[in-house]
């Protein structure tokens, strides 16, 4: 971990919607220290700022793939980038997923939106290490068809059961229509030993784990990715202090159990 | 709030008597299962396959509300008075499921206060998460900052 921002250039730009961007950056010198699925850093759009991006793809060449939704100034930057330009990260910062955890365990992730980029990298591990997993369930929601993400790819992914479904269907969309919830009861795991993924808006969070808890998942089997505003993501400045944690440092992947108690205390 | 099926939200006894009036069918996919407007009569329980809800809406293709799929409810306006759709609903993939005729049913629940009870309980468990879930679609999570308003980097 290096607290000093490293150039990257890009090296590869796919855009996923009208508003979010998937680049490959390639360290310019050193590179960072391996990053973990779940793990963010902080990218800096030279001029504007920084902000905290999670790895949604971690190539074993060093390079480093981040999803980006330009939706704030720094974020737009980011989004502006171009093949060839040069961006800085520093990081990793933050816990990761802890796939290893899960080892044995029916596996259930589920996204919300923009969600799916930080959970890409831990699908990919978990397809790679299939044998050492019980059965997959991917579950998407997105607010329409054209804001997917990673499309190209989620149909491939060898699960048990992957299912997307969107608020705002417009005509063509012959898929499903509703809140994400609702693929719960459409996926494959027993409850007693699965291990849930989950990121996204929190209102979503809140409510995928209010329904797992029902179905019989503990607590701590269920793990969560929570924003808040970081700035220094070294845990010193405070920014996105959530009770004791600071989730720069002890999260953004927190676990059910820690987080609930938490995200129910408002004044937090 | 999870979903309540029958399997969930009745015993097994109240179940059985239910299913003593229920039949087995098989739906061709894009067949309109009802019509908003129109008399509810039925409902069914989807054992596999999926139901889309629409909502008429003059001079555009009626929009979908939602998907109904394994194990859902498909229709709850046959508990009401005036017992009238208030939305349409189509297959949207091959339906297998159990259809039940509205009328038996509320007789038998009428003949039978505990399981009518039941009845209107589980029912009403599916209407409040519907009630539920629509709520979140209006706030337009995924949207950028939430459909709120705020600064981001």
């Amino acid at each position: 971990m290096t607290a000093l921002p490293v150039p990257h250039r890009v090296v590869d730009r796919h855009r996923e919607t009208h508003d979010t961007v998937t680049l490959r950056l390639k360290p310019v010198g050193e590179a960072l220290s391996a990053f973990a699925p779940g793990q963010f850093a902080m990218m800096y759009a030279f001029g504007r700022g920084e902000v905290p991006i999670s790895v949604s793809g971690i190539p074993r060449d060093g390079d480093l793939v981040h999803t980006v939704r330009g939706v704030g100034a720094v974020s737009a930057g980011l989004y502006d980038a171009q093949v060839g330009d040069v961006l800085a990260l520093r990081g990793p910062y933050g816990t990761g997923w802890e796939l290893s955890a899960a080892t044995g365990h029916d596996l259930l992730v589920v996204a919300g939106g923009i969600g799916l980029a930080p959970l890409r990298p831990l699908i990919h591990d978990a397809v790679l290490d299939a044998e050492a997993y019980g059965r997959l369930n991917v579950l998407i929601g997105a607010r329409g068809p054209a804001e997917l993400i990673c499309r190209a790819e989620t149909g491939r992914w060898p699960t048990a059961y992957t299912g997307v479904t969107v608020d705002r269907p417009g005509d063509g969309w012959t898929g499903q229509i509703g809140v994400v919830t609702r693929l719960l009861g459409l996926a494959r795991f027993e409850p007693t030993a699965t291990t849930a993924f989950v990121c996204g808006p929190e209102p979503m969070i809140r409510a995928t784990a209010r329904d797992l808890l029902h179905r019989g998942l503990p607590a701590d089997r269920i793990k969560v990715s929570l924003e808040r505003n970081m700035r220094c993501a070294t845990g010193h400045c405070g920014h996105c202090q959530l009770g004791p944690l600071l989730l720069c440092r002890d999260g953004p992947v927190v676990g059910w159990d820690i987080a609930e108690p938490l995200l129910y205390v408002r004044e937090l | 709030m999870t979903a309540a099926t029958m399997m969930s939200a009745l015993p097994a006894e109240h179940r059985d008597r239910l299913m003593r009036i229920a039949r087995e069918v098989n739906v061709p996919v894009g067949t309109r299962l009802f019509q908003e407007g129109g008399q509810a009569d039925r409902f069914w329980v989807v054992r596999t396959g999926t139901v889309s809800l629409d909502m008429y809406v003059p001079g555009r293709r009626a929009p979908v509300i939602e998907t109904i799929g394994h194990g859902e409810l498909v229709g709850w306006s046959w508990l009401f008075p005036p017992y009238v759709w208030q939305l349409g609903a189509e297959t949207i993939s091959p339906l297998r499921a159990y259809e039940f005729d509205a009328v038996a049913v509320r007789a038998v629940c009428q003949d039978d206060p505990t399981l009518g009870v039941e009845v209107a309980m589980w029912v009403g468990k599916v209407l409040a998460h519907r009630l539920q879930s629509a709520r979140t679609r209006l706030l337009d999570l995924y949207a950028p900052y939430g459909s709120g308003t705020g600064t981001r980097g």
